[in-house]
């Protein structure tokens, strides 16, 4: 495995010795092992020294941390800090992996974090992946034998909707309401979970938390760039339809995580659901940093590769998820509810032979209509998902249009659950 | 003092009465939902702009104090 | 002018405003129900009906504001100011009173947040608001209760019209509640909806949510 090539620089602490990976499963013990306890130093300090690491969030908004810190901390009021494992991306593996193999590191940051901004309430938001809850209890109780924690952490699980991570789904659901965004007036930091400012931070931002309070800034800048230090966790889903999670440096080539010499695809989605589509071409040369992305139109986001097989019929797979994306609308602001739906069935239209001919005009202006006019970017991140897909796959929709497909198999590859939620139920 | 005008789109259900309050600055989508610039509304139209906040029957208006 | 006549005066304004907040409120009501409906009234714009109800609304308080203080000052009976406010506190008619004094009050909450809706939250203002729906049945039979006035002739056959108005108006609204998609549905419905050919354009307006 050429994994080895992709573990960041700073994989040696700062007095030499070698650091575990930040996949290394590690129970308490040996997690004491190689950290030590939590090092509480007082709130101040460790917001400064995220700071000067330059600290970013890992669940898919980029935002420096330590300003969200700061923040929050600055709001005067018992702050409540929420470690958000929800991870709903359906494609996206690397918060389930780093909660079940390392998290002592999360709730150490958690604890930290509480630290830093004054919080006297913990939550750890988490998918209902089996087992999950049931081990991060086992380490919650561990740690409360040992006399760790400052902070008591809830856990709160997540529905299984695509939405349910959004910052303010999540604070909603904290709150016993239904996991839906709301609208961000006043602010999460100022009115968040039960009234208080509320911290809402990634489980591997957490992590990453936890090991720059003990390694320091420029131990976490000894990878990256330097203007995106540090490391982080890729889900990597290559074309042979294997998904490994790896601790990469920021900056690794795309074609290096997804193997794309050795496993061609014909195309690449970055970013997940609401993520873009590249040419395999394109993609494989370019970095894993927002640097590098954004001017192709992608985003680092919370690092999810997929490098779609050849012979699988990349339109196919986009109809799908946009369908998806439309099921999962809260259906609270009317731009997305009246877009969405006409956006996945038009979509589907086209992708059919014969599509009538104002159809193309009509999804790119329902598209304009719907982005950017919701509570939350679902219908922005959507619109995206869908005019990448177009544009990628311009020439499979030229031969869905004669009624012929160039795909050898139509087994869908792309992870997309079934079924629209349909009552209260589904949202709890 | 910059203020905007935004709409909460969760609260919004399209009465339109902001796009007939202040047609220059608000219009409506195909679907009766408002189109609102994201400018800081210019001093001539803060009045009306007061007033669309208050008379709005979902309540859906805010104005805010601008960055 | 002799102090019977002077009471008797007073008397008579108080049932005369009382029967004018009576009308008034009842296009009040309506026109509440217009404004929720999103309808139309023919010519007007939308912030005209809003504006109309806002309006007629600050009318009914003046001519009901009229009609408690003339009763009070007026001394053919006695009614006390503190039983205009408290319920079933007055000595003359004590309940038919009481039901006029606890609309008062209703309308008192709805229309101290309705003065500072943009400054309260919005879901306090619209639970205070539904209290309207409480307030006029109460008020009505408050009407036909205190006094002989609305039990026959055209009074009476006014007080009815008004009540049918507000009723049909309040069917409509009903009806909305009734067939509305429940929140939690929007989305499956809409998609039904895309999926049934409804996609090609606008949908038929009016319905407020979905599109």
């Amino acid at each position: 495995m050429t994994a080895a090539r992709a573990l960041p620089r700073h994989a040696d602490g700062p007095d030499g010795r070698r650091l575990p990976g930040l996949l290394q499963a590690m129970d308490l013990d040996a997690h004491l092992g190689a950290y030590g306890p939590p090092p509480y130093r007082g709130p101040r300090q460790l917001i400064e020294v995220v700071a000067a690491a330059g600290l970013t969030g890992r669940g898919g908004a980029g935002f420096p941390t330590a300003r969200k810190l700061a923040v929050v901390a600055g709001a005067g009021r018992r702050a409540v800090v929420v470690g958000n494992g929800a991870e709903s991306e359906p494609a996206s593996r690397k918060d389930k992996q780093l909660l079940l193999t390392a998290p002592h590191l999360v709730l150490d940051g958690l604890q930290l974090a509480a630290e830093a901004v004054g919080a006297t309430m913990a939550c750890l938001y988490l998918h209902r992946h089996p087992g999950l809850h049931r081990a991060l209890g086992s380490a919650l109780a561990a740690r409360a034998a040992a006399g760790l924690d400052r902070v008591e952490v809830q856990l709160v699980s997540a529905p299984p909707r695509f939405l349910a991570g959004e910052e303010s789904a999540v604070v909603s659901r904290i709150n016993s309401g239904p996991a839906l965004p709301r609208f961000k007036v006043p602010p999460m930091f100022q009115r968040g979970v039960a009234g208080a400012p509320t911290l809402v931070q990634n489980v591997e931002t957490l992590a990453h938390l936890a090991r720059i309070a003990r390694y320091g800034a420029s131990w976490f800048r000894a990878a990256g760039t330097a203007a995106e230090p540090g490391s982080m966790l890729a889900t990597c889903r290559r074309a042979d339809g294997t998904v490994e999670v790896v601790e990469t440096a920021i900056g690794t080539p795309l074609g290096e995580l997804l193997r794309l010499s050795e496993l061609p695809g014909q195309a690449v989605l970055v970013g997940g659901y609401h993520g873009t589509w590249l040419t395999s071409a394109h993609a494989a040369a370019l970095p894993l940093a927002n640097a590098g992305l954004r001017p192709a139109g992608a985003a680092v986001g919370a690092g999810l590769l997929v490098a779609l097989p050849p012979g699988r019929c990349g339109i196919a797979e986009a109809v799908r998820v946009v369908r998806y994306l439309a099921a999962e609308s809260a259906g609270q602001c009317g731009p997305c509810l009246s877009g969405l739906p006409r956006i996945a069935t038009g979509f589907a239209e086209l992708a059919a032979p014969r599509p009538r001919p104002r159809l193309r005009a009509d999804l790119e202006r329902w598209a304009r209509m719907a982005e950017r006019r919701g509570a939350c970017h679902h219908p922005d991140g959507s619109v995206r998902f869908l005019r990448s897909a177009l544009a990628v796959f311009a020439g499979e929709l030229t031969a869905h249009a004669r009624g012929q497909c160039p795909a050898t198999s139509h087994r869908p590859f792309l992870p997309v659950p079934a079924g629209v939620p349909a009552g209260q139920a589904d949202w709890t | 003092m910059n203020q905007q005008l935004r709409v909460n789109p969760i609260a919004c259900t399209g009465h339109g009465l902001c796009a007939e309050l202040l047609p220059e600055w608000a219009s409506l989508d195909e679907w009766g939902y408002p189109i609102i610039s994201a400018e800081p509304i210019p001093p001539r139209l803060r009045k009306a702009a007061r007033r669309a906040v208050t008379d709005c029957p979902a309540l859906a208006l805010l104005l805010t104090d601008g960055r | 002018m002799s102090g019977i006549t002077a009471s008797t005066a007073l008397w008579y304004a108080s049932r005369a405003t009382g029967v004018i907040s009576l009308v008034l409120l009842s296009a009040v009501v309506v026109l509440g129900i217009v404004v929720n409906r999103q309808g139309r009234l023919p010519g007007l714009p939308r912030f005209a009906v809003t504006g109309l109800h806002r309006n007629l609304s600050l009318f009914a308080v003046l001519f009901l504001a009229v009609h408690v203080l003339t009763a009070v000052a007026d001394s053919y009976v006695s009614v006390s100011l503190a039983a205009t406010i408290i319920p079933f506190v007055s000595s003359y008619e004590p309940f038919w009173l009481g039901l006029g004094a606890v609309s008062l009050d209703l309308l008192a909450a709805v229309l101290v947040t309705s003065l500072v809706r943009s400054r309260i939250p919005r879901r306090a203002w619209r639970a205070v608001h539904w209290l309207s729906y409480g307030l006029y049945p109460v008020a009505v039979v408050h009407s036909i209760g205190s006094s002989a006035d609305l039990q026959s002739g055209w009074l009476l056959a006014l007080t009815v019209f008004c009540l049918t108005a507000v009723a049909a108006a309040a069917v409509w609204r009903l009806r909305r509640s009734i067939t509305a998609v429940p929140r939690f549905r929007r989305v499956v419905s809409a998609l039904d909806d895309a999926a049934g050919g409804r996609a090609a354009g606008r949908q038929a307006a009016g319905q407020g949510r979905p599109r």
